[in-house]
């Protein structure tokens, strides 16, 4: 473990020295299933290097909170294990919730916000705000799906008889098509992009490349979002 | 924040070429998505189980030849694949166990519970290979050398 702090993935990234001429990017870096925020990262017309304000120190995985999920883990397991009624409700709801308004606001308010800031002030809220992120997001997830399916088990839900296993059958696609998103598009390329960010002379280019997945994906996460309020709202209600 | 510019130095990245390595990995989540979504919608019911296995079978294949395709791949940060790659699968190997315990929990046995391990071990090793390949070849030598 002595090359821990030197290659792990929560060491700090190099501070930028100057700002050079060339292009502007736009963007968003996304967050767990969902839309994304602008991302950081563009040079002014003639930024020299004492124009350009430090870069914050870019930390991809916060360590700090990793606690903090193993907690919400280890109760989310225990709630499943005991098949404890209340602590399934718990993440389901308290989980699902969170996931999917979290998805529809950054998507929504926050992202379209970011695009019309300056951008040193998107650089420094994508920096602080994306690793979080990476965090929170598939935490969420995992409470709601592993909860979810555990309840609807209990509740007898996912039985060919039953009036909402149709709906559930309907949710399973809507997860799976958000979880192939999330998994196999989204989290690579966020990841990819604070790599980037980390560089002393991050490339304008790759970012932007990168970001233009949030844009292709985000009107169909925002799709599934609201598909997954109306089936969920329609189980509760059979 | 500063950002190179891209024109000064994309004649060598913008024309980087690596294997589909990503978009293979991708396809193979979606098989195994599938089948993962076919064998819950049996639930609690045993599934039948041809389909999903074929799905494995065919995620399992785009998997090995991923693989293969992987270790011909030239100019790759190898440094950062390793790097992002073993945290991932660390990650991801949770994520799978935490499913594979709601399952065993709720009495699954038998050949479901092989297909359903497979189907993990499986999204398991895809999903941090699609992450460590992306994060790699945006840091390859190729394009921090232009």
């Amino acid at each position: 473990m002595t090359d821990t702090k030197v290659d792990s993935l929560s060491t700090g990234g190099e501070r930028g020295a100057g700002g050079e001429g060339g292009a502007g990017v736009e963007g968003g870096a996304g967050v767990g299933a969902g839309a994304g925020v602008g991302a950081g990262a563009g040079v002014g017309d003639s930024a020299g290097v004492g124009d350009v304000p430090p870069r914050p120190v870019i930390q991809i995985v916060p360590l700090k909170g990793l606690p903090i999920v193993a907690v919400i883990l280890g109760f989310l397991v225990a709630s499943i294990g005991f098949n404890w009624q209340w602590g399934l409700d718990f993440n389901h709801v308290a989980g699902g919730g969170l996931w999917t308004g979290i998805d529809l606001f950054v998507g929504l308010v926050v992202g379209p916000i970011l695009g019309r800031l300056s951008i040193p002030a998107r650089a420094e809220f994508s920096a602080r705000f994306m690793p979080k992120m990476v965090l929170v997001m598939p935490t969420l997830v995992a409470m709601t799906l592993a909860s979810g399916f555990q309840l609807a088990l209990d509740l007898g839900n996912l039985k060919a008889s039953n009036p909402n296993h149709a709906w559930l059958m309907a949710s399973f696609v809507v997860v799976g098509i958000m979880a192939v998103i999330a998994l196999g598009i989204l989290e690579p390329a966020n990841i990819a992009v604070l790599f980037e960010m980390r560089k002393p002379r991050p490339n304008g280019e790759v970012i932007a490349r990168l970001m233009k997945r949030f844009i292709y994906t985000a009107g169909i996460t925002g799709l599934m979002q609201v598909a997954t309020l109306v089936i969920m709202t329609r189980v509760a209600s059979q | 924040m500063s950002v190179s510019n891209p024109s000064a130095r994309d004649g060598v990245t913008s024309q980087q070429r690596f294997a589909p390595v990503a978009q293979l990995g991708a396809a193979a989540l979606v098989l195994v998505v599938i089948g993962g979504i076919y064998m819950a919608s049996y639930a609690p019911r045993r599934p039948p189980l041809t389909v999903p296995i074929l799905l494995a079978a065919a995620s399992g294949a785009l998997l090995a030849v991923n693989l293969v395709m992987l270790v011909r791949t030239r100019g790759l940060a190898w440094d950062k694949f390793f790097l992002v790659g073993r945290w991932a699968l660390l990650s991801y190997v949770i994520a799978a166990g935490l499913i594979e315990f709601a399952f065993v929990r709720d009495h699954t046995r038998g050949g479901p519970l092989v297909v359903l391990t497979a189907m993990l071990v499986l999204f398991a090793v895809d999903v941090p290979l699609i992450i460590s390949f992306t994060v790699a070849r945006y840091q390859s030598l190729r394009s921090d050398a232009a």
